[in-house]
């Protein structure tokens, strides 16, 4: 066995027990943090299947910002102590029942694999040098399968809205309170003010470089967002209201910019999101960098939660 | 689906599918900027533009008997994604419009926005969500691309949630922290189905899909996940336990256009997952299973739905009941030589179209009455009758749709479907159809005859109900009933775009 593969077996037991302990440890708190260790070493099983933008992804989404909303939960329902439902032993065993049936499912799938394994990669590589980009994932994203990424993020802006939807009528249009993620004390402040210059460069260059290699506006904004978020945790910014116009503008700028150039598309190319030949990766990169900014904002306030106090007049 | 050929090309009038969607996603973009202030006036231009799409497609489908379809982007499918508007699709997307429009007409009381100065938290997030709905909708509709149909079931699912606790009391965040929970495990199955699908057969397109596919271990543990996870979605018996809350718990507009519309979204999903994407997969067996879960919750439904002492969670019990009524044409309509009988899927249709106007007339009457009355207890409605006569005479003739009663497009729907029993010789069915009537029958008379019967003490209206409101519940209630005569001529759109029915001599 190669050191390679030795590597791999460890890996995969690695994930298999700490997805174990996600699911058997008592308390929400060291669930969570289970939950992110496991999204990090999986996304080290996608890079050791070749799949960077799968891998960035996952770190970026599944382990960290999904894992920020999940602390950000426990942290909530500690506030208010609440005690969780007591789920009873049938109801234990019908889920038990339940996820093996979906596993049993999948490994049947798996195990009896077509004899050509059919796959759409080469013709993505034919047909991407048409768009001047250099990352197949950004083509599929933005050239082939632009629509359903547009449609995503009017997808992430319901979810940002339905968070919102939870305040109190009297909060509306006001700020979210991000007392339940931390105090601020003396290290997350010089953290705050160590880490968001390299974090910004890092985010921007994660979207500028995902036109030609792994990366894109989902990683880059998620970055940003992390960024912000820390510096408004640690209290050197307040988060903004929701109300506030600038933040409604930077929501939707991304989708704005997408929508218009793929109407555009229909006048100068002759199909709704078709790029005009020569100008597909410009016009890309620009609906990347706006998307970069709209995810972060989206990011940031649906982690930062729903408004708890009226704004100050 | 056409399914001839390989290649598939933008028809002359396709843009106008594009135009369904986009138009919706436009108004939830305008409407984040302009701030909730403008969000109903933004409605009211887009959802009846949306109509008026909708509307035009439908014609061009009927008249032209064929389907409408555009690629996007001009990237062919397997790289591109495609949307295809068959007679199916515009039927329901006519009658989903023309639904939500009046739902919006009703909602203007709860949630209008014109006069207030400052953008306040409910009508904000009803009326974009209501916007997101349509488009949702519109994209389950005409697509062609079982991913796209995943985006679009997500859309669905986080325009719906929100809606179910926009009063924010605590027992509807719970019912919409369960419906959510539901909906997820329902997109996940959805989501984990399709990833397998595309393994097997490199394509995501439904046409290219449907002369691919065949029966192996992966395809068929692809299609048992989406289908149970639409099943939760679409709140199947056994897997409805979200539904009554949720759909009782929510805002009278709410209530309709989730009861009415929302649910119809992933049933139709499988509707195309068995007979477009997979065309003569399911097996007898199968389609006896789906067959007995919907008989299964005609009958639950309807029991349950004569045990409630509150008008809302019966009518929010009898959505149960209907969703049952179709999943009969799975045991109907498809059969064992995979022949694919017309009548059973018209039948289906139709009773998802009726049922969305007489369920949306039936939710808004009882928010009237719960307006006026201060509660919706069943015991206590004496005098209602009298008071609010036109509301309740929507909640009659929506009550006599469900039972299916001639004309109404529930009569016609019942009567396709059992035709389609007594033609397949499976009259087990026609027993559960006629059983449901008679179920539905006792608690609409039930509620009829306490609304009609003397109040025990003299009636006190805590509110007046605006005209406008009661008309809207009212025009829904008609089309209900009106919808069995689209027997005369538009119910052949149904047929456009589908291969050849081979049992048409039942006609």
């Amino acid at each position: 066995m190669s050191i390679a593969s030795v590597f791999d077996v460890a890996l995969v037991a690695l994930i298999l027990a700490i997805g174990a302990s996600t699911i058997l440890v008592r308390k929400a708190f060291a669930a969570v943090v289970m939950f992110v260790v496991y999204g990090l070493l999986l996304s080290i099983a996608w890079v050791r299947l070749h799949a960077v933008d799968v891998a960035l992804t996952e770190a970026a989404i599944g382990g960290g910002m999904t894992g920020l909303l999940l602390l950000g939960a426990v942290a909530r329902s500690r506030s208010v102590n609440v005690g969780g439902p007591w789920i009873g032993r049938p109801a234990r065993l019908a889920t038990c029942a339940l996820c093996a049936l979906v596993v049993a499912g999948l490994a049947i799938a798996m195990l009896h694999p077509p004899e050509v394994i059919p796959t759409l990669a080469p013709t993505v590589m034919e047909s991407l040098p048409q768009s001047g980009l250099g990352n197949p994932v950004a083509g599929v994203l933005f050239v082939f399968r632009a629509l359903d990424t547009l449609l995503e993020k009017v997808v992430l802006l319901l979810a940002l809205l339905g968070v919102w939807s939870l305040a109190p009528d009297r909060a509306w249009g006001g700020m979210p309170g991000l007392h339940v993620y931390a105090r601020s004390d003396p290290t997350l402040i010089f953290l705050a003010q160590l880490l968001p210059p390299v974090g910004i460069v890092f985010g921007i260059y994660m979207c500028w470089v995902g036109a030609k290699d792994p990366g894109g506006a989902f990683q880059g904004g998620t970055v940003l967002a992390a960024m912000w978020l820390l510096v408004i945790v640690a209290g050197l910014q307040k988060a903004p209201a929701i109300g506030r116009l600038w933040l409604r503008g930077l929501l939707v700028a991304g989708p704005v910019l997408f929508l218009a150039i793929g109407l555009a598309g229909w006048v100068f190319a002759d199909a709704f999101l078709a790029y005009p030949a020569g100008y597909a990766k410009p016009l890309i990169v620009a609906v990347e960098a706006a998307l970069t900014l709209s995810i972060a904002v989206a990011l940031g306030m649906l982690a930062a939660g729903p408004p708890e106090r009226a704004q100050q007049q | 689906m056409p399914a001839a050929t390989a290649l598939e090309a933008t028809t002359a009038d396709g843009a106008l599918l594009v135009l369904a969607i986009i138009l919706p996603v436009i108004g939830i973009l305008l409407s984040f900027v302009l701030g909730g202030r403008y969000a109903e006036r933004i409605a009211g231009i887009l959802l009846p533009a949306g109509l008026g799409v909708a509307c035009i497609v439908f014609l061009k489908a009927w008249h032209s008997e064929k389907s409408l379809s555009y690629i996007v982007g001009n990237w062919q499918p397997p790289l591109g994604i495609t949307l295809c508007a068959d007679g199916l699709s515009v039927a329901m997307m006519v009658a989903m419009a023309i639904v939500i429009c009046l739902i919006g007409v009703f909602a203007h009381a709860n949630f209008g926005s014109r006069a207030v100065s400052v953008e306040t938290r409910a009508p904000m997030v009803f009326w974009v969500m209501l916007m997101a709905i349509s488009g949702a909708m519109n994209m389950i509709f005409i697509s062609g691309d079982l991913f796209t149909l995943y985006v679009a079931l997500e859309l669905l699912t986080f325009a719906a949630v929100p809606l179910v606790c926009l009063d924010g009391r605590a027992e509807t965040l719970q019912a919409a922290l369960r419906y959510l929970l539901f909906a997820l495990l329902g997109s996940i199955l959805y989501l984990i189905g399709t990833a397998l699908l595309y393994g097997s057969y490199g394509t995501l397109d439904i046409v290219l899909m449907s002369q691919r596919v065949h029966l192996e271990p992966a395809t068929l543990a692809a299609a048992t996940l989406m289908t149970v996870g639409l099943f939760a979605k679409t709140a199947l018996f056994p897997l409805h336990l979200w539904l009554p809350p949720a759909h009782a718990g929510a805002p009278a507009a709410a209530s309709a256009v989730l009861s009415a519309v929302v649910v119809k979204g992933s049933f139709f999903l499988i509707v195309r997952l068995w007979f477009d994407v997979m065309p003569g997969l399911l097996s007898v067996a199968g389609a006896q299973l789906v067959g007995a879960l919907g008989a299964s919750a005609i009958i639950c439904g309807n029991v349950v739905a004569l045990r409630q002492r509150r008008l809302k969670l019966l009518i929010a019990y009898s959505t149960v009941a209907q969703i049952g009524y179709l999943f009969l044409i799975f045991p109907l309509a498809a059969d064992p030589l995979h022949l694919q009988y017309g009548d059973a899927l018209t039948g289906g249709m139709l009773q998802a179209i009726s049922h969305a106007t007489a369920k949306a007339a039936m939710f808004m009457a009882a928010g009237l009455v719960y307006a006026s009355l201060g509660h919706d207890e069943i015991s206590e409605l004496g005098g209602i009758a009298r008071a609010l006569p036109m509301t309740m005479f929507a909640f009659g003739l929506g009550g006599v749709c469900l039972i299916g009663l001639p004309p109404t497009g529930g009569f016609l729907a019942k009567w396709l479907l059992l035709e389609a029993t007594v033609a397949t010789a499976q009259w087990w069915w026609a027993i559960v159809i006629i059983a449901g009537g008679l179920l539905t029958s006792a608690y609409v008379f039930i509620v009829l005859s306490r609304a009609m019967g003397a109040p025990s003490e003299p009636l006190t209206l805590h509110a007046a109900v605006p005209k406008y409101q009661e008309v809207a519940a009212l025009g829904l209630a008609l089309l209900s009933v009106l919808l069995g005569l689209v027997a005369l001529g538009p119910i052949d759109v149904l047929q456009v775009g589908r291969p050849e029915a081979p049992m048409a001599w039942l006609r």
